[in-house]
C-alpha cells in the first residue's frame, strides 16, 4: 500500500512538504487531480499518480498548467473535490483560465498548488507568485512546515467550499522538499462522481454575466478577508513593542532567530499563513500594539506593502521596513543567519555572528575544479548536438540554437554549445520563427517531446502558415526525463498499467502542415547527419524527430543491460583529444596513469555501450563484455 | 535541549539523500525531533548534491554559512567547497576518496591534493575524522553501501547523541531488504574505521 494511504490516524510520519500536501488532500477526501510535472512541485503529482492505482482517485499528467487546470476545473464545477500542482512559471501557462475561473468559482472544492522557487534551483525566474493572489481576486495559503503544509491543503479544500472559490496554496522550494514529522488524521471517503448542473448565468461569463461574477469575486473575496481575520494560521504571538511580521517558510527563521538571541519578550510576531485577502483587521490591531515593525518575506514586498496600506488607513504612524539595503533583499531565498542577523540590528543588539571557514585564507590556496551537471553517458541528446555540430563544421556554417526547457538544456555547455536562445516552454519554436525572419543566419531549434506536447505544436502551426524558414529538432527521448520520468502523450515505454493510447509527433507534425518531416535515430550518426545536411540545403521549415529512449528511464522500466562494451585501442596514444573536445561522454576520460599506453580511455562504469563513440573515432572499438558482472 | 545541525555535500549517485533521511529516522527514533531539507535539482547528472538534517529544536531547515555543527563530506574536493558551512566549532567526516569532476578527467583542470585539502581543514575545525568508504563499502559487498560506511563513520565519531542501536534498526527498516546485511556491514566498517586526529 501507498504510505500516504495508511488509514492509521494519530502516527507521525516524516514527510516531505509535497508528500504532506497529498496527504493533507487525501484528508479533504480529494477525487481528482491534475499537474505539469516541474521541480520544486513534481512529488506531487507523481505520489498522486502511484495513489491513483491503488484507489479510485483520478488522475492525470496533463499536457501542461493550462489544461491541467482546466480540467480540474472541469471536475470541481462538477462536485468533485480537486487539486492542480504546477512550479511557479507553470501558473503563467495557466494564467489565462485562472483570471476568469475566479469570476465564474467552483462548486467543489479546488485548490491550486504553486511551488515557488527563490534562488532558481532549478528555474528560469524567481518571479513571486503570491502576486497571482493578487492579480486573480484569490485566497492564498503559505505553509511553513511538512505540518502545516497538511493542514492547510485541508482547510484549503473548506475555504474553498465556503467561497465556492478556488483556493491557491503557495510553497518554496524550501517547503516542497523540506521533510518533517507529520501527524496525520483520519482519510475521508471522496466522493467520486458529481453532476455538472447547469447555471449558464454564471458559468458563460459573456460580457453581460462576467460584470456581475466580477462584483461576486469581490463580495466573496471580503468573506476571504473576515475568514483570514480569524483563522488559526494567522496569530499574534507575544507582548513585546517591536513588531515582526512574516510568512511562510521564513516563519521558521524567525522563530530561531528570536530563540537564538534570547528575545522572545521583547517582539511581538505577526504570524502568518492565510495571506490574501490580507487580514487587514488583525493586522491593523498588530501595528497599533508596536512601536516599529520589520517585515520579512522573500522576493517582493507584499506583506510590506500590505501592512504599509493598512497603517495608512488606519492612520497609524508606526514605521514599517522590510525591504532595502542594511535590511532584506528582493533576491533569492533568505536563510536563519540572515534572518537572525537582520532582526539582530532591528533590535539594536550586539551580535557576533558565527565566523565561516574561508577557504581563500588556506595557506596554500586550491583551485577547485568545478563540478556542473552533465548529460549522463550515452544521452541520446548528446548524439543528436553532435551529429547537428557536426554538418555545422563539414560546411563551416554557423547556425542559430533556439532551446527549450528539459535536459537538453544543459547543451548549453562546452563542448557541445548548442543552446542560444531560451525564455520558456516552447519558446523555441516561436522564437526560432522570429530569429529566422530577422537575420540570415540559419536557425536549428531544439525541443523535447514533453515539451512539444507543452506548448510547440501552437509554434509550429504559425511557423507553417507565416511560412518560417528553420528546422525543428525534437529531442524525442520517450519521457519527461529531467522532473523525474512522468510519463507524456507521446511515450512508447509504458509504466506498468498504463494503457493509454500513444500520440504521433510526426503525424502532428505533419497534420500542422510541415512537408519535410524525417524520423532518425540519433544513435546513427550517419543518418542522423544525413537527415541534418538535407534539411539545412533544403532551406525549408523542416522537422527532424531524433528518437531514442532516456538509457536511465529505460533501463528502470526495462531493465535494459548493458549488452556491448568499447576500448580505446593502442594508436591512441598522440596528443589528439577530439574526442572530449567535440563529444565530451563523461565515459571517456584522459588516462591519468603515468606511462599510459593510450591517451584516452573509457569508465566502464559509466560506459552504456551506446556506441557513438566509434562512429566518431576509429581507435575506438568494441569488445566483448562477459555476461556476469556487468552493472 | 541540544540541538545538532548536520549538512551532507557529495556528487549526483553517492546516496547521499537516502544517509539524509536514514539520520533523521535515526534521530526520530533516538526521542529527538528531526528535520531534512534537500536539493534535488541536477542529482542524476553528477552535479553536487546538498541536504540538510537538523536535530532537535530547530525549526529552520537550512543552515547558514559558518552554522553546521557536523559535515559530512561524500567526496573531497566537496567537502572542502562546503567548509563555508562549518567554523572552527565544526566537526567534519569526509570521505577520502575522489570522483573526478569532468573537467579533471578529460585533463582541462586539475584534482587538488587530498592530504593538503585534509590539512588545512584539520587545523580549521574541531575535529576532522576521514574514512576511505569505497573500500568499505566493497568489503561489506556492494560500492553503493559507501553511504552508509559514512553514516557508520558518523556515529562512530560520537559526535551525536544518537545510539549505533538506532542507527542499525533505521537502517534494517528503512533500507531495501535485499541489502540490509550489506548495508549494517557497511555502517559497521565505517563505525570503527574511522580515523580522527
Amino acid at each position: 500500500m501507498h504510505p500516504l494511504l495508511t488509514e492509521e490516524a494519530g502516527k507521525t510520519l516524516l514527510l516531505l512538504g509535497n508528500e504532506a500536501i497529498v496527504r493533507g488532500a487525501l484528508e479533504a477526501g480529494v477525487a481528482f487531480a491534475t499537474t505539469y510535472p516541474g521541480t520544486p512541485s513534481s512529488e506531487i503529482g507523481d505520489n498522486f499518480f502511484r495513489i491513483a492505482g491503488e484507489s479510485g482517485l483520478y488522475f492525470e499528467y496533463s499536457t501542461n498548467e493550462k489544461v491541467a487546470l482546466e480540467t480540474a476545473a472541469g471536475a470541481a464545477v462538477s462536485g468533485v473535490r480537486a487539486i492542480c500542482s504546477m512550479k511557479h512559471v507553470g501558473l503563467n501557462v495557466a494564467a489565462d483560465p485562472l483570471m476568469t475561473l475566479a469570476y465564474v468559482g467552483v462548486r467543489a472544492g479546488m485548490v491550486i498548488i504553486t511551488a515557488d522557487d527563490p534562488s532558481m534551483f532549478s528555474s528560469q525566474n524567481e518571479q513571486d507568485n503570491r502576486i497571482y493572489a493578487r492579480l486573480s481576486g484569490l485566497p492564498l495559503l503559505e505553509p511553513a512546515s511538512a505540518q502545516e503544509a497538511k493542514e492547510m491543503t485541508e482547510a484549503a479544500f473548506e475555504i474553498s467550499e465556503a467561497l465556492e472559490l478556488p483556493v491557491l496554496l503557495r510553497t518554496t522550494t524550501r517547503l516542497s522538499h523540506c521533510r518533517g514529522a507529520v501527524t496525520i488524521g483520519p482519510l475521508k471517503h471522496p466522493k467520486e462522481k458529481g453532476v455538472f448542473e447547469k447555471e449558464s448565468t454564471r458559468f458563460v461569463p459573456v460580457p453581460a454575466i462576467a460584470r456581475i461574477r466580477h462584483k461576486v469575486l469581490l463580495a466573496q473575496a471580503e468573506k476571504a478577508r473576515g475568514m483570514a481575520c480569524l483563522s488559526p494560521f494567522n496569530a499574534i504571538i507575544g507582548t513585546g513593542k517591536t513588531g515582526i511580521a512574516a510568512s511562510g517558510i521564513v516563519n521558521n527563521y524567525v522563530a530561531d532567530a528570536l530563540d537564538d538571541l534570547g528575545v522572545q519578550d521583547r517582539v511581538r510576531l505577526l504570524r502568518l499563513g492565510f495571506t490574501h485577502p490580507f487580514p487587514e483587521e488583525l493586522a491593523a490591531e498588530f501595528i497599533r500594539s508596536v512601536d516599529k515593525i520589520l517585515v520579512v518575506e522573500e522576493l517582493e514586498p507584499i506583506l510590506e506593502n500590505d501592512l504599509k496600506v493598512t497603517a495608512h488607513t488606519n492612520g497609524l504612524s508606526v514605521p514599517i521596513s522590510g525591504k532595502g539595503p542594511e535590511l532584506f533583499s528582493r533576491l533569492y531565498e533568505y536563510d536563519p543567519g540572515m534572518v537572525r542577523k537582520v532582526i539582530a540590528d532591528f533590535l539594536e543588539l550586539d551580535y557576533d555572528p558565527p565566523k565561516p571557514i574561508d577557504v581563500q585564507e588556506d595557506p596554500e590556496p586550491v583551485e577547485l575544479p568545478f563540478r556542473p551537471p552533465n548529460l549522463c553517458a550515452g544521452c541520446p541528446h548528446r548524439a543528436t548536438y553532435y551529429a547537428v555540430n557536426s554538418v555545422l563544421a563539414e560546411t563551416g556554417t554557423e547556425a542559430v540554437f533556439p532551446s527549450d526547457i528539459g535536459c537538453y538544456t544543459l547543451g548549453l555547455l562546452p563542448p557541445l554549445k548548442a543552446a542560444d536562445f531560451l525564455i520558456c516552454m516552447g519558446s523555441s519554436v516561436s522564437s526560432a520563427g522570429g530569429i529566422a525572419r530577422a537575420t540570415d543566419q540559419p536557425v536549428i531549434a531544439f525541443i523535447g517531446d514533453s515539451t512539444f506536447f507543452h506548448s510547440g505544436i501552437t509554434g509550429l502551426i504559425n511557423a507553417v502558415h507565416n511560412q518560417h524558414k528553420f528546422i525543428l529538432v525534437v529531442l524525442d527521448n520517450g519521457t519527461t526525463a529531467m522532473t523525474g520520468h512522468q510519463p507524456h502523450p507521446g511515450i512508447d515505454i509504458k509504466p506498468p498499467g498504463w494503457d493509454k493510447p500513444s500520440v504521433s509527433i510526426e503525424a502532428i507534425a505533419s497534420a500542422c502542415g510541415v512537408e519535410r518531416v524525417a524520423v532518425v535515430n540519433p544513435i546513427n550518426q550517419a543518418k542522423t547527419k544525413a537527415a541534418v545536411r538535407e534539411a539545412l540545403e533544403s532551406n525549408e521549415l523542416s522537422v527532424i524527430i531524433a528518437r531514442a529512449p532516456c538509457p536511465l528511464y529505460e533501463r528502470r522500466m526495462l531493465g535494459t543491460k548493458k549488452t556491448r562494451g568499447f576500448v580505446v585501442g593502442p594508436e591512441c596514444n598522440t596528443d589528439c583529444t577530439e574526442c572530449v573536445d567535440t563529444f565530451g561522454c563523461p565515459a571517456l576520460y584522459r588516462n591519468p596513469a603515468p606511462n599510459a599506453e593510450t591517451t584516452m580511455i573509457i569508465n566502464d562504469n559509466l560506459c552504456i555501450g551506446c556506441g557513438v563513440c566509434i562512429q566518431i573515432c576509429k581507435k575506438i572499438r568494441p569488445k566483448k563484455i562477459k555476461e556476469q558482472g556487468v552493472q | 535541549m541540544d540541538s545538532y545541525r548536520v549538512y551532507f555535500t557529495g556528487v549526483g549517485g553517492q546516496g547521499t539523500l537516502l544517509a539524509t533521511s536514514v539520520l533523521a529516522e535515526a534521530a526520530i527514533l533516538a526521542g529527538y525531533h528531526a528535520i531534512t531539507s534537500e536539493i534535488h535539482g541536477m542529482a542524476q547528472r553528477g552535479g553536487v548534491v546538498e541536504s540538510t538534517v537538523m536535530i532537535g529544536d530547530v525549526k529552520s531547515p537550512i543552515i547558514s554559512d559558518g552554522e553546521a555543527d557536523i559535515l559530512l563530506g561524500f567526496e573531497p574536493v566537496e567537502t572542502y567547497r562546503a567548509m563555508r558551512k562549518c567554523s572552527a566549532h565544526s566537526v567534519v567526516i569526509s570521505n577520502t576518496v575522489p570522483i573526478m569532476p569532468y573537467g579533471v578527467a578529460i585533463g582541462k583542470a586539475a584534482y587538488p591534493n587530498v592530504n593538503k585539502l585534509f590539512d588545512f581543514i584539520r587545523s580549521r575545525v574541531k575535529k576532522l575524522f576521514t574514512v576511505d568508504a569505497q573500500t568499505l563499502a566493497k568489503q561489506a559487498g556492494a560500492l553503493l553501501s559507501a553511504n552508509k560506511v559514512i553514516l557508520g563513520a558518523l556515529a562512530g565519531s560520537n559526535v551525536l547523541p544518537i545510539s549505533r542501536k538506532a542507527f542499525e534498526e533505521t537502517i534494517r527498516t528503512k533500507t531495501k531488504k535485499a541489502f540490509v546485511e550489506i548495508n549494517l556491514k557497511a555502517f559497521d566498517l565505517g563505525f570503527s574505521n574511522t580515523t580522527g586526529e
